[in-house]
C-alpha cells in the first residue's frame, strides 16, 4: 500500500515536471479583447497568422467588457494572468499613470513602416498619447438614424439631432457625460475647435447641460454597445449614438434601413497595453511587434470597419473579406474633418465631477 | 452492581473507566465530527464573503496614498499652518517625492486620490511628476509653481495636507452627499447639482418596499390557491410558478423589454383594442414602471414559496370550525386564517425586500434614469470610475441600513416568527 502511494506520488511529480519543462518551451499568451466581431477580426488578422509562423506560441483569446477594474485587481493581488490587453486610450493613460502597464519604446520595440519610416512617425498624429499604449485602430462614436423616419427629410448636422420639432422621435445616447456634453455644445453653435475651451468654464458646463436638457425627455439612455442598433431596428428610437463598427454591421451586413450622420463624430483610439507585471513580457512584445505592423493593421480592416492607426496601412485597405464591399467609405478616418478627438486630459481631471453632476442631472 | 461505582462514588462505565470521562470523550468526538462537517462551509464563507467584505469596508476609510507615496512632503507639511503657501523646504520635499514617484510609476495613484476631492489635481500631479525628471537644482519653489497653475492655489495644499492622514471619512461624506470645504476644512453639503447618493438610497428603499408590497398582494391569492387545490391541479400551477424561477435572469429581463417597449407586445395590443392611440404609446420600460414590473415578476416566487409552505400546514378544519361556530367567511378568513399565515408573509417579505435592495442587473437594463438603484452606482464605481473607496463606503452604508432594518423587524415582528416552511 505504502509502496503504491510512493510510486504514484513519484509518477505525479514526474508528470508535473514534464509539464513544467514543456511550458518552458511553448508559451501561452493570454490576449484580452472586447469579444464579438472585433475579437474575430483580430484573430483573423493577427493571432492565426502569428501562430502559424510560431508553432511554439499559443494565443488564448479572452473577452472582457472594458475598464480597468480587473486589471487593477490582478496588479494589486500580484497575480497577473493577462499578457496583453486591448484598451481604449483613456484607460491606457490612467493605467499607465497608476503603474499597471509597462512603458513601451515605440521606435525600438515596434516595427518600422515598409519604407523605413520609424514607428513613431508612422502612427497617425495625436494617437501616441500614452507611453504605455500602441495604437491599433481609429474608431468613432457617431450618430446614425432611421432613414425612413421623416419621409424625405434627412438630418445633416448635430443641431438636427437636438431639433425635436423637425426630427421628432426618441434618441438613444450613452449614459455618461463624455461626448454628450461636447455634442450639446456643438449643437448649440460652438465650433469644433473651441469645444473644450468652452467646457472648461463654469458657464460652458451650464450651457452644455442646459442644451442637453432640451432633449432629456426624448432620450433613452444605453449602457451596452449592442443596445442602440437594436433600439433603432425595433423602431424604439430614431437617432442613436454607437460605435461606427456596429452601425456598419447593422447597415451592410443586416441591411437595416439606417444611415450615418458623420457630423460631430468623436474619434477615439483603441490599442494594446502590456500589463507591467505580466509573466511573458518578452514573448508578448514579439507578438505585438508583428500585430501592429503595416500589413497586419491593413488586414484587420478587411473584417471590420475601423480605420488602421498607421499612415502606411491606409492605402492598403481593400475590400471586406466576405461581403466584397469597398471598405474605404466606411472608415471613420475618411470623415475625420467632421469630427473631433476627445480631450483625454480634460476628462481625466473633470471626469469624476462631471459624472456625478451628470447622474444628479439625470435624477432630477 | 457493586463494581459499577468506586469507593468514592464515581460511576464507572462497562469498560471500567469513569462514566463521566468516557461521556466527555464521546461528546468530544461528536463535536469534532460536527465541526469537521461545517468546516468546508465555514472556510468558503470566510474566503468568499467575510474577508472580501472586510477588505472592501477597510478601503472605505483607507487613505494610504499620500502618506506612503509622498513621505517627504507629508513630513514637511506637518508644521504647515495652512495660512499661506508653504515655504521652500516643503517644495524641496515635494520635488523629491515627485521624482521618486515618476520612477516608481506610482505617483498617478496620488493624483487619482486627490482628484476625488478637487477636480484638476490629477493632471497637476501627473504632469508635474513627468516634468520633475528634468529638474536638476533648486530653489524648487519657483520651479514647481511654474509647473502647474494649481500649485499656486492655497486650496491645493489644504487638500494635500488633509490627505496626509492614514484614514479618511472623505468617502463616507461623499456617500451621503457631503464634502470638505477645501478652503476652511469644514464639512459642508455638496452643491445641489452634485447631490445624488442620498436620493438614490431613499429611492432604493422606496422601490424595494413597493415591490415587496406588490409581491404580497399578488402572491397571497396564488399561494392560497396552490395550498387548497387538489394535488393534481396545484402541481400544475406550481410548475407555472417555478418555470420562470428556473429561467435565466437575463432572459426574463430581456423578455420584459420585448413585452413592454413602445413598439412591444403590450403596446401593440393596447393600440389594437383602441385603449391608446398609435401616436401616444405608453412608455412602460426604461423607467421606474419597467423596473417595478420586471423586478416584481422576478422576485414573486420568493414570496409564493414561503407563503405556500406555511399555508400548506394550516389544517382546513380550522376554517370549517370557525364557519360552523357562526363566523361569516370574511371574519373567519381575517381572524382565523390570516394570522396563521403571518409567519409566511414575514419570511417572504424579508426575502424579497433584501434581495431587491441589492438588485443590480434588472434595473441596469430596464431602469432608464429614474428606475436605477444604489447598487448600479456601486457597480459603476467598482468597474468604471475605479473609486473603490467610495464603492466600499456606499456598500457599507447599504449593509448597515439593511442590518438596522432587520433589527427593527426583529423587534416588531420577531425573527422567530418567521417560517420558511
Amino acid at each position: 500500500m505504502n509502496k503504491m502511494l510512493k510510486l504514484s506520488a513519484l509518477a505525479v511529480a514526474g508528470v508535473a515536471f514534464a509539464g513544467m519543462t514543456s511550458t518552458a518551451q511553448a508559451v501561452d499568451l493570454n490576449v484580452v479583447s472586447w469579444g464579438g466581431a472585433y475579437t474575430a477580426s483580430q484573430m483573423n488578422a493577427y493571432h492565426k497568422p502569428y501562430m502559424k509562423m510560431h508553432s511554439d506560441v499559443k494565443i488564448n483569446s479572452l473577452d472582457y467588457s472594458g475598464g480597468l477594474a480587473e486589471m487593477r485587481a490582478q496588479t494589486e493581488s500580484g497575480n497577473v494572468t493577462w499578457d496583453l490587453v486591448d484598451v481604449v486610450l483613456s484607460d491606457a493613460i490612467t493605467g499607465c499613470d497608476e503603474g499597471m502597464f509597462r512603458p513601451i519604446k515605440i521606435d525600438e520595440e515596434m516595427a518600422k513602416a515598409p519604407d523605413g519610416t520609424p514607428a513613431s512617425k508612422d502612427f497617425l498624429e495625436g494617437t501616441l498619447l500614452s507611453e504605455c499604449f500602441v495604437p491599433q485602430i481609429i474608431y468613432s462614436t457617431v450618430f446614425a438614424y432611421r432613414a425612413d423616419a421623416w419621409g424625405g427629410k434627412k438630418p445633416t448636422t448635430m443641431a438636427d439631432v437636438f431639433d425635436t420639432k423637425n426630427f421628432p422621435g426618441k434618441r438613444t445616447l450613452q449614459k455618461k457625460p463624455v461626448n454628450n456634453l461636447e455634442w450639446a455644445l456643438l449643437a448649440d453653435g460652438v465650433p469644433l475647435g473651441k469645444i473644450y475651451d468652452v467646457l472648461d468654464t463654469d458657464a460652458g458646463k451650464d450651457r452644455a447641460f442646459a442644451k442637453l436638457a432640451t432633449i432629456k425627455k426624448d432620450v433613452i439612455w444605453w449602457t451596452q454597445g449592442a443596445v442602440p442598433p437594436q433600439l433603432l431596428a425595433d423602431g424604439e428610437a430614431v437617432f442613436g449614438t454607437g460605435y461606427n463598427g456596429r452601425w456598419f454591421s447593422a447597415i451592410a451586413e443586416e441591411k437595416q434601413p439606417f444611415a450615418m450622420l458623420w457630423d460631430g463624430q468623436v474619434l477615439d483610439i483603441d490599442g494594446w497595453a502590456v500589463p507591467a507585471k505580466g509573466k511573458n513580457v518578452n514573448a508578448v512584445m514579439k507578438f505585438m511587434k508583428f500585430a501592429t505592423d503595416t500589413q497586419r493593421l491593413a488586414d484587420q480592416a478587411k473584417y471590420i470597419s475601423y480605420g488602421p492607426a498607421r499612415k502606411s496601412s491606409g492605402p492598403m485597405v481593400s475590400k471586406h473579406a466576405t461581403l466584397g464591399i469597398d471598405m474605404g467609405p466606411h472608415m471613420p478616418t475618411k470623415y475625420a474633418s467632421q469630427g473631433f478627438l476627445t480631450n483625454f486630459a480634460w476628462w481625466a481631471d473633470n471626469g469624476d465631477e462631471m459624472t456625478e453632476r451628470f447622474n444628479a442631472w439625470l435624477l432630477k | 452492581m457493586a463494581n459499577d461505582t468506586t469507593a468514592d462514588g464515581v460511576v464507572l462505565a462497562a469498560d471500567g473507566l469513569p462514566l463521566k470521562a468516557s461521556l466527555t470523550r464521546a461528546m468530544r468526538k461528536s463535536r469534532i465530527r460536527a465541526l469537521l462537517l461545517v468546516t468546508p462551509l465555514f472556510v468558503f464563507v470566510l474566503f468568499s464573503f467575510l474577508i472580501p467584505i472586510f477588505d472592501m469596508s477597510m478601503r472605505s476609510v483607507d487613505n494610504w496614498h499620500v502618506g506612503t507615496l509622498m513621505p517627504e512632503t507629508t513630513k514637511a507639511l506637518e508644521n504647515w499652518d495652512g495660512k499661506a503657501l508653504p515655504e521652500e523646504p516643503v517644495f524641496a520635499a515635494l520635488m523629491k517625492d515627485l521624482k521618486a514617484g515618476a520612477i516608481s510609476r506610482e505617483i498617478g495613484k496620488v493624483g487619482t486620490r486627490l482628484n476625488y476631492e478637487k477636480s484638476g489635481l490629477r493632471s497637476m500631479i501627473t504632469s508635474s511628476a513627468r516634468k520633475s525628471k528634468k529638474v536638476k537644482e533648486g530653489p524648487y519653489k519657483p520651479i514647481v509653481l511654474k509647473m502647474h497653475k494649481r500649485w499656486k492655489e492655497l486650496e491645493t495644499w489644504t487638500v494635500i495636507k488633509r490627505n496626509t492622514s492614514k484614514f479618511t471619512i472623505g468617502y463616507y461624506l461623499n456617500a451621503v452627499d457631503m464634502k470638505y470645504d477645501n478652503k476652511t476644512n469644514d464639512i459642508v453639503m455638496q452643491p445641489e447639482d452634485r447631490q445624488i447618493y442620498s436620493t438614490l438610497f431613499l429611492r432604493t428603499f422606496a422601490i424595494s418596499l413597493a415591490i415587496t408590497l406588490i409581491c404580497v398582494v399578488l402572491a397571497y391569492p396564488i399561494s392560497y390557491l396552490l395550498a387548497t387545490l387538489p394535488t393534481r391541479y396545484s402541481n400544475l400551477l406550481m410548475i407555472f410558478v417555478l418555470l420562470p424561477f428556473w429561467t435565466s435572469l437575463l432572459v426574463r429581463t430581456t423578455a420584459w423589454i420585448a413585452m413592454l417597449q413602445s413598439q412591444g407586445v403590450l403596446n401593440d395590443l393596447f393600440v389594437f383594442f383602441g385603449f391608446v392611440d398609435d401616436a401616444n404609446r405608453l412608455q412602460l420600460i426604461h423607467n421606474l414602471t419597467g423596473t417595478i414590473i420586471a423586478m416584481t415578476h422576478i422576485l414573486l416566487p420568493f414570496m409564493v414559496l414561503p407563503l405556500y409552505s406555511v399555508m400548506k400546514t394550516i389544517p382546513p378544519s380550522y376554517m370549517r370550525a370557525a364557519l360552523s361556530l357562526g363566523a361569516n367567511p370574511v371574519t373567519a378568513f381575517v381572524r382565523v386564517y390570516m394570522p396563521q399565515t403571518l409567519a409566511g408573509i414575514g419570511a417572504g417579505s424579508i426575502l424579497v425586500f433584501i434581495l431587491s435592495i441589492g438588485y443590480y442587473i434588472t434595473p441596469a437594463l430596464v431602469g432608464g434614469t429614474d428606475g436605477t438603484l444604489i447598487s448600479n452606482q456601486i457597480a459603476y464605481h467598482m468597474q468604471t470610475s475605479l473609486n473603490w473607496g467610495l464603492a466600499g463606503a456606499l456598500g457599507v452604508l447599504l449593509l448597515f441600513s439593511v442590518l438596522a432594518l432587520y433589527m427593527i423587524y426583529n423587534k416588531i415582528v420577531g425573527i422567530d416568527n418567521m417560517r420558511l416552511g
